[in-house]
């Protein structure tokens, strides 16, 4: 009997799942190879069989999602999040800092439609987890990854290097030192294949923290190069809002005019 | 509890579909009482996220409410705020843009037909079901959904949240060299496309008239995409600055997306909008073979968007083709904004519809408020009308399981996206 794997989304974007949709002829060979039992997106519904791997896409925002959660780890033998909203609340746990419960609260119209909770959080905080993918999205080369080191009966490996090494294996210029751009490379953990600064542009975080990161000195050096305290804010609190290194090694202000 | 002759059926979990969506139908002595589409995703808030964020933040920021169509985000993004700065990125930027899109429209349009939309006209649960019995259509499918991301990535260096475009252009011109593997490509996939489009207009599509209104834009000499006037079927033809002043949305207890009307009734955005009012603005080569198929734009009949699909994958891939066949790389791929204060406003249109961004920025470029309003929500009124509308015409007789699966059809072809749909509840922020 082939392995059974399913894919459940929260909330999010559907970028993440697209690492298995947009895979062409693969995806074909990958529904060979394992029994897709529950992707919505896909057209197949089964959220009651017990599978091997469960990929989890998206973040935690209502009671309902709450629910929906524990069950998913029941039935998983593994569960793998997969992307910055499932691994770190994503962009929309930014509203967590900026008191944002009281956007949902002193509300619109008619908030008792809502079912909303006061915080937006990664799937971590709800069930155990057995692997985090981080990025905004994830590639296919990650999610293959991790399902192939399951099927081998293996732990998937983690990859907490910097964006920074990735650079000096292309040999891409460093964009801080020639062109002094706030590059969040220093601090952020690879896997996109350093693409932004390929192009000749500053990462911008969204594949979360690296291994070690060295936030307050990179901090340092972005106030040197002429950026303002809310600018610094800004840079490190971004794609994977609800991440305590990035996020957290910023004093705690707020943003926006709230 | 169910009435004697009253049928009720529910669909949870809507399949096939970017987001997460639930129908609801109520049937009561052969009338249909209630149609609706429940959409329970929570908001994202992003109209909030943006407020006091820097105007260079916005097109990553807003990528990250659609993962299948961040192109149509980025793009209505930057023209808005480039409205703001009067900032003119110049013949190149502009050229490539619409190259940049067409990779968006063949990726998303792929996807929607083969992943999502075909099994209900071929009679499968699943894409990878029928590829079994159809191999070769979906293969073809899949490959060309995938030309549609490397022509993405040719831009943007990844086709999911694409970090090539700013705010200005693009942040690094591609390489002659690169545009040439593309070019070729798209040479190759030009007869899959072809194929594809009179292909779809054999397929065994429900023969249903509506009456229904459209919405696109329209430019003076293209098939539209990033720039136009708003234009209706019903004789609307306004500058998109004017885009709130006719287009009113309002919240519905079934919904977390808001629904939207202009003038008060309901209207459809999208491939068979677009194609219906811009038939007459198709490159010569895909009116040629659309007009071998025998099918006739405008069509009242809804189940022409697939096809409407599969002729916005011809018309992206000759289009693309025109516009890198003279490719030359500029010496810098952007104009340098300068900011300052302002409203701006940016309709373009995304696979699904007409896609309107506002903004308003202080001195500095940062953010004083955003408002978006994407083409699902512009949709979801019309889809309750087109439920009810083809139910009775499908026969409200007819075994549950079938009115069913016509109802999941007929949403499934608007292509909602719900992940779109959901993030713009809009709040009053009261200090108190």
């Amino acid at each position: 009997m082939k392995p059974k794997i399913a894919v459940h989304k929260f909330s999010s974007c559907d970028g993440c799942q697209l690492a298995f949709l947009n895979q062409g002829a693969g995806l074909l060979a990958l529904f060979d190879q394992v029994d897709v039992v529950h992707f919505a997106e896909a057209g197949v519904l089964d959220e009651d069989t017990p599978v091997l791997v469960s990929f989890v896409e998206g973040s935690i925002s209502t009671a309902a999602d709450v629910e929906r959660i524990k069950k998913v780890r029941a039935n998983s033998r593994y569960l793998v999040t997969i992307g910055a909203c499932a691994t770190a609340g994503g962009l929309q746990a930014l509203r967590n800092l900026a008191g944002g419960e009281h956007w949902l609260g002193a509300v619109y119209a008619t908030p008792g439609y809502i079912d909303a909770l006061a915080r937006v959080s990664p799937i971590r905080e709800h069930v155990a987890v057995d692997f985090e993918l981080w990025g905004c999205p994830v590639n296919g080369d990650q999610v293959m990854a991790a399902l192939r080191a399951y099927l081998a009966g293996v732990q998937p490996q983690e990859e907490p290097d910097k964006v920074c090494l990735e650079c000096k294996r292309r040999q891409t210029v460093c964009v801080m030192v020639a062109h002094g751009l706030p590059c969040m490379g220093p601090v952020t953990r690879t896997g996109c294949g350093a693409l932004c600064p390929g192009l000749g542009r500053d990462c911008y975080g969204c594949f979360g923290p690296a291994g070690n990161a060295e936030c307050a000195t990179l901090q340092r050096r972005f106030t040197g190069l002429g950026l303002q305290p809310a600018q610094v804010d800004h840079r490190f609190r971004s794609f994977n809002a609800a991440d305590p290194v990035l996020t957290g090694s910023v004093s705690d202000t707020g943003h926006g005019d709230d | 509890m169910t009435e004697p002759g009253e049928i009720r059926i529910r669909v949870p979990v809507l399949t096939r579909v970017e987001g997460e969506a639930a129908l609801n139908l109520r049937i009561h002595d052969g009338r249909i009482e209630q149609a609706e589409l429940h959409i329970f995703e929570p908001p994202r808030l992003f109209e909030q996220l943006l407020v006091g964020r820097e105007y260079h933040e916005v097109p990553d920021f807003v990528a990250r409410i659609c993962g299948i169509c961040p192109v149509a985000y980025q793009m209505s993004a930057a023209t808005a705020l480039e409205g703001i700065f009067a900032l003119d990125a110049g013949d190149w930027v502009t050229r490539m843009r619409r190259v940049f899109y067409c990779g968006e429209w063949i990726q998303s349009h792929a996807l929607h037909i083969h992943l999502l939309a075909l099994p209900d006209f071929l009679g499968f649960r699943s894409a990878p079901e029928m590829a079994r019995v159809y191999p070769d259509a979906v293969r073809r499918g899949l490959a060309l959904q995938a030309l549609g991301n490397d022509l993405i990535r040719l831009f943007g260096a990844r086709s999911v949240h694409p970090v090539g475009a700013r705010v200005g252009g693009f942040h690094r011109a591609p390489r002659p060299r690169e545009v040439q593997t593309v070019l070729a490509q798209l040479q190759q996939a030009l007869p899959e496309a072809e194929a594809l489009l009179r292909w779809s207009a054999t397929l065994e599509l429900p023969d249903v008239a509506q009456e229904f209104c459209c919405v696109a834009l329209r430019h003076p000499e293209e098939y539209p995409m990033l720039q136009g006037r708003l234009v209706s079927s019903h004789g609307l033809d306004i500058p998109v600055e004017r885009f709130e002043q006719v287009v009113t949305e309002f919240q519905v207890p079934h919904s977390t997306a808001l629904h939207a009307l202009l003038d008060g009734k309901p209207y459809v955005t999208g491939p068979i909008a677009r194609l219906n009012l811009n038939h007459d603005r198709l490159p010569p080569a895909t009116r040629d073979v659309l007009a071998e198929t025998g099918i006739r734009f405008p069509s009242r009949n809804m189940y022409h968007s697939l096809v409407a699909r599969a002729a916005e994958i011809h018309v992206a891939v000759v289009e693309a083709m025109r516009l890198l066949a003279d490719y030359t790389e500029p010496p810098q791929g952007y104009v340098e904004p300068q900011p300052r204060a302002g409203t701006g406003h940016g309709c373009t249109e995304a696979p699904r519809g007409c896609l309107y961004h506002r903004y308003e920025t202080d001195a500095h470029g940062n953010i004083r408020s955003a408002r978006i309003v994407p083409p699902t929500s512009q949709n979801q009124a019309r889809m309750e009308q087109d439920l009810v509308d083809s139910l009775h015409a499908f026969g409200l007789q007819q075994p549950e399981d079938a009115l069913r699966a016509r109802a999941e059809t007929v949403i499934r072809n608007y292509d909602p996206c719900i992940s779109c749909a959901t993030h713009f509840l809009r709040l009053k922020l009261e200090h108190g």
